[in-house]
């Protein structure tokens, strides 16, 4: 240790002019958090903006006739490695997809594929990938009925990516369901534990020097939804927290319904073996991906009835009401820890990273 | 979660509480060193919990954020080259330098990867011997044993195509540092207890006597940072100064005795610069002459790239303890997360960025 008196200018060196990463795309930008919300709204929405996008909702909501509706939706499918406890990339594409839908409380009903192949890919895996497919279809009860090819060099991506695109009957329902209609009063209910898929894929890749018994949690939610929605008349929102977690997921929803949202931390579920990865590498569980969780916003008189609906399905088992919708701080989402204190839970900003220590 | 269930239990916090606040005379202001700590902190709530009398702020343990903005140019300089795989820890790779960051040199072609740890890179290395695989050491005691391990083992395996660019700082020069300042308002310091589980608390002895103060190790769950601000209240409010310990699960007196070999073995103390605070006097560890071959420094010539920081952030005086967050003009305007002004919103470990996470911007948190 040093003895010497330190001759420190204490009031020296600060820090540098901002980054903007405006020009270039970077890893951020796919993080489904903040950065990647300033690239849609800076760049799509300016160029397609029409009031179905607006919304903002994981599906449009697009008029057939007088006086139903269909819901659109699609969903790029990049997931690296392909196969991964608990799924592999074809079952991510078809429930990807599939999800997005019914999250309108639309009955999904068709679905296109896309597959962009690199070179040198054994057939024998786009075989199995496709079979996987077609199991979560018929899982999900859904028909894939279109679909294109593309070959790419060698090098120009990880052997396979699937692009999927939905369509869905909208149900006849009291009123619309989606991100915009959550109301002070109601609650919020959660299907189950939190960031199994996000773990299950981190520790397939091999890179983290452990392994774990968790699988991912996709499913498709359409039956889940169905049978909630035979039940109670007030459900206002519908959402699957994928990327940027549940924590991004409740934020996008105080937003759009211009509500704040007060969780309670001691009821959130988190898996003990995806609670010590995240410990470990510094991750918050509120912020991992989830591919087979719904959010229900619902009345609070009806928080009951769509529990015991929920917990009576595979899906669903674990479902616990998580919070409330309330008036003030409108557009935000703060959480009662664990020892009684307040605070903010944000939205992701961009990459979720490991941190040092 | 066993182990850590424990040490969030909401009872046991709220017994600890009373009995700080029952003991509590006057105001005292004290430092937890680590930025794990801090977030804790924030993320618990914590200082909202205690009484108003207990001020905590927050010290330079952000290893990210104390990364001078030199050595991050270095690193953008050498991840740019076209023979080079630069390595890193995750949270280094949106730390901005003077004109973009890890990520942008990675989107523009550079081949920058994150590892999980130094023996990864090494691993990168050995797998190819026709590139340049640089890792990026930053960090305090905690992460510099296992650095120095990795150039340790590169020296065995006699790998010609590895290197480090060391920025490794060490927390007793800073708390001199601190403490020696005329601004100085701390009264005591919650010890980072990382750190001290490597390191052990024999260095801390000769400070806390120099100046007066209560040293106490402490954790990073709720109640370990509790247990860690009670002991300093006790001992602050019997006029004691020491170092004591309060993470007993996890830290000794004399730390790791074998990864202190390594460290003496592999680097050697030096001056280092630390982002918005300047140079300290042998703060830094710099490889030993024995293992000067791995220095990523004088290997790809960037020891010319002196950049000057632009005073628009107020990091500086938070990472001494002197500003909090909210006292920033910048901050949540101009500086959020995804367009960070300084390295104490970047890091996960910084505190501008778990005020910014945790704080609810609407409501005042008293301090």
């Amino acid at each position: 240790m040093s003895e010497k008196d330190p001759a420190v200018d204490m009031h020296g060196a600060v820090c540098p002019v901002p980054l903007q990463q405006k020009s270039t795309i970077v890893i951020g930008h796919g993080s489904g958090g903040k950065m990647m919300h300033d690239l849609i709204s800076e760049v799509f929405i300016p160029a397609f903006g029409n009031p179905i996008l607006a919304a903002g909702n994981d599906a449009g909501l697009a008029p057939a006739g007088s006086n139903s509706h269909y819901a659109i939706s699609t969903d790029a499918h990049v997931v690296k490695p392909l196969f991964f406890p608990g799924g592999d990339i074809g079952k991510l594409a078809v429930c990807g997809t599939v999800n997005d839908v019914a999250m309108l409380g639309a009955i999904p009903k068709y679905l296109a594929a896309g597959f962009i192949l690199e070179e040198g890919l054994d057939i024998s895996i786009l075989s199995q990938v496709v079979q996987s497919m077609r199991e979560s279809a018929e899982e999900a009860g859904i028909q894939i009925v279109a679909g294109d090819t593309k070959v790419v060099e060698k090098g120009k991506a990880d052997g396979l990516y699937i692009t999927t695109a939905g369509f869905g009957e909208i149900i006849p329902y009291p009123h619309p369901i989606g991100g915009q209609h959550a109301q002070p009063g109601d609650r919020v209910i959660l299907s189950g534990t939190l960031g199994d898929h996000g773990i299950a894929v981190l520790g397939a890749r091999g890179d983290l020097g452990f392994e774990s018994d968790v699988k991912s949690d996709i499913a498709p939610l359409n039956h889940l939804i169905h049978a909630i929605l035979q039940v109670s008349d007030k459900v206002h929102v519908l959402r699957d927290p994928t990327r940027g977690g549940l924590a991004t997921s409740l934020n996008e929803i105080a937003k759009q319904s211009q509500v704040g949202i007060i969780l309670d931390e001691k009821t959130i579920p988190v898996k003990p073996a995806v609670q010590s990865a995240c410990e470990m590498l510094g991750f918050d569980p509120l912020y991992i991906a989830n591919e087979g969780k719904l959010i229900v916003i619902c009345a609070a008189e009806d928080e009951e009835k769509v529990l015991a609906t929920m917990r009576k399905t595979d899906d669903g088992q674990q479902a616990i009401a998580i919070g409330e919708i309330i008036t003030d701080p409108p557009g935000r989402v703060l959480m009662k820890t664990l020892i009684g204190s307040h605070r903010v839970v944000d939205i992701l900003a961009g990459e979720l990273l490991p941190r040092i220590c | 979660m066993k182990y850590i269930d424990e040490f969030r239990d909401p009872e046991l916090a709220k017994a600890t509480l009373d009995e700080i606040s029952r003991i509590t005379t006057r105001h005292w202001v004290m430092m937890e060193i680590c930025g794990g700590q801090t977030h804790s902190i924030k993320r618990f709530g914590l200082d909202q919990l205690l009484t108003k009398d207990i001020e905590l702020v927050h010290g330079p343990g952000c290893p990210v954020c104390v990364t001078p903005l030199e050595q991050i140019d270095k690193a953008l300089a050498i991840a740019s080259r076209p023979e080079v795989i630069f390595t890193s820890y995750g949270d280094m790779l949106r730390v901005p330098g003077s004109g973009r960051d890890l990520f942008a040199v990675r989107a523009q072609g550079g081949d920058v990867r994150v590892v999980y740890s130094p023996l990864d890179a090494l691993k990168i290395a050995h797998d190819h011997p026709e590139k340049e695989v640089v890792f990026f050491a930053i960090g305090f005691e905690t992460t510099a044993p296992a650095n120095a391990m990795a150039v340790a083992q590169a020296k065995l395996m006699s790998l010609q195509n590895f290197s480090v660019l060391v920025s490794h700082v060490r927390v007793p020069p800073a708390m001199h540092a601190i403490l020696g300042s005329s601004a100085n308002r701390v009264q005591g310091f919650l010890a980072a207890g990382h750190v001290c589980a490597v390191m052990g608390y024999w260095e801390y002895p000769p400070v806390a006597e120099k100046y007066k103060v209560p040293i106490v190790v402490t954790g990073f769950e709720p109640l370990d940072l509790l247990q860690g601000i009670l002991k300093t209240v006790q001992m602050l409010e019997a006029g004691r100064f020491g170092a004591e310990n309060a993470y007993t699960r996890v830290v000794t007196f004399e730390g790791n005795k074998p990864a202190q070999a390594i460290l003496k073995k592999v680097f050697k103390e030096c001056d280092r610069k630390w982002r918005g605070i300047g140079t300290i006097p042998m703060s830094g560890w710099c490889l030993s002459d024995e293992y000067a071959q791995y220095d990523a420094e004088s290997r790809f010539d960037v020891s010319a790239i002196t950049p000057e920081e632009s005073p628009i952030c107020i990091a500086g005086e938070i990472l001494q303890g002197l500003k909090k967050p909210p006292d920033c003009p910048a901050f949540r305007v101009l500086c959020t997360p995804q367009n960070p002004l300084g390295a104490t919103m970047v890091s996960s470990e910084g505190a501008c960025a778990a005020y910014y996470r945790y704080d609810n911007p609407n409501v005042s948190q008293g301090d």
